[in-house]
């Protein structure tokens, strides 16, 4: 119990997310209103989601300068999980522009961005799944895994700052720094960032330890046969 | 650095005996811009300027996706095998990435001048425009090339290439759309400078990574 007091932690943290996200005090803005709450709910998915790919890459390299399975095995599960947050993300992102920009898909420079984002995971699947060889198919979804990340960051982090977007947080629309005077809304953002990070991580080692086991029958299938 | 110089010479010659291949492209480039005219024929003033940097760019990612995949998948497996005992995989790459981007930026400005020709020539600017080319190529050859390496080794490369070189390739292309637009408004040449050296930059990290990641591709 000692050694998991940080998937209790995410538990706790995740419930005082979703309790203090519906019911805390926000600031009244202009056309945002109520929707500002998609800020607890929506960032911290994005945030999450960018640190298991940070993840699934660090171990995408480990793997290359070490080729062991298990590197493999956890580069591809923190992929998976970054893949879900990503969408979940894109969905809460849809449903508060749905109600704030009329449109679920606005087109804005950020929306795009994210979508091909997702596009880089699933082609690392597609990689995956047309690879047989065990080995080659671990050592080229890490190659791509670390090359598909680095061309990411630009997208991701350059290029929508050099554009003009409707998305909070840039141009002269209402952002993160705007709430300054109203710094409780941080006292829910950066709980429910740890939290869903810390619930990704736990997500991830449970997909590492189902191929594990799933590894274990298949070499026991195999003496069977023998 | 001999060795990179005698790689690159190899690849012209190869390229000049097997004439077809490089043909191949060009007409590939010709048949594109010439179904562009034909389908827009009578409505030439349909083509706005933006319709004309999205046609142009998007002829020039699908020539290079072609023209750069061919340096892997096209490759026979004993030849791989006979350059792996020769060489480093460092000179191999270096010489296949400074070949890619001569062949890009010849097929991708003969397509401009192609564009000029058969359709219009809506840019002001021409100048920075020519530089851009230059640039996207290199950015086009240094992920492809890579990319291609990585495609040869999986079942259906060539669908494969394609799906894993969209999202790496955007944000090149999303930077050029912008650059190709400053050209047509006839800006000042000044006001692209942040976007050509965002370019550059990410010209840079592309190269360094596929330096970097290719002598693992390489090995298997």
């Amino acid at each position: 119990m000692k050694k998991n007091w940080w998937k209790s932690l995410s538990i706790v943290l995740l419930i005082y997310t979703v309790v203090g996200g519906f019911l805390f005090h926000v600031p009244r803005l202009t056309i945002v209103n109520e929707t500002i709450r998609a800020l607890y709910f929506h960032v911290p998915m994005w945030f999450g989601m960018v640190f298991m790919f940070l993840a699934s890459t660090y171990y995408a390299i480990l793997y290359l300068r070490k080729p062991q399975t298990i590197y493999d095995n956890y580069s591809n599960s923190f992929a998976t999980v970054g893949l879900v947050l990503g969408m979940l993300g894109i969905v809460t992102g849809m449903i508060w522009a749905n109600y704030t920009w009329g449109s679920p898909w606005h087109g804005d420079p950020k929306q795009n961005g994210a979508a091909i984002a997702l596009l880089v995971y699933f082609a690392y699947f597609i990689l995956r799944g047309s690879v047989t060889n065990n080995e080659q198919k671990a050592r080229l979804s890490a190659v791509y895994n670390i090359f598909a990340f680095t061309a990411m960051i630009p997208l991701i982090f350059i290029i929508p700052r050099m554009t003009s977007s409707m998305h909070p947080g840039s141009g002269g629309n209402p952002g993160f720094n705007m709430y300054d005077l109203d710094s409780k809304m941080r006292m829910v953002f950066y709980p429910a960032v740890i939290a869903w990070s810390l619930m990704g991580t736990w997500v991830a080692t449970v997909l590492v330890r189902i191929q594990l086991v799933k590894e274990k029958i298949e070499d026991l299938e195999d003496e069977q046969i023998q | 650095m001999g060795r990179v110089s005698i790689l690159i010479r190899k690849e012209f010659t190869l390229e000049l005996r097997r004439k077809a291949v490089f043909s191949g492209l060009a007409l590939y480039m010709v048949s594109t811009v010439f179904i562009y005219y034909l389908t827009f024929n009578l409505r030439q003033n349909l083509i706005s300027p933006l319709v004309w940097s999205a046609l142009f760019w998007v002829t020039v990612l699908f020539s290079s996706i072609n023209t750069i995949a061919k340096s892997f998948i096209s490759e026979k497996k004993g030849q791989e095998i006979y350059f792996h005992s020769l060489v480093s995989p460092e000179a191999i790459i270096i010489s296949k990435l400074v070949y890619n981007f001569l062949l890009c930026s010849v097929l991708s400005w003969a397509g401009f001048l192609l564009f000029v020709l058969f359709i219009s020539n809506p840019l002001i600017d021409s100048g920075v425009f020519l530089v851009t080319i230059l640039l996207v190529s290199w950015g086009f050859s240094s992920s492809l090339t890579l990319l291609s390496g990585i495609a040869s080794k999986a079942n259906n490369s060539n669908v494969l290439m394609t799906v894993l070189s969209f999202p790496v390739v955007i944000s090149i292309l999303l930077l050029a759309i912008k650059i190709t637009k400053n050209c047509i408004d006839g800006l000042e040449s000044y006001s692209s400078y942040d976007e050509l050296i965002t370019l550059l930059a990410i010209n840079c990290l592309v190269t360094a990574v596929s330096y970097l990641l290719f002598p693992y591709i390489w090995r298997s």
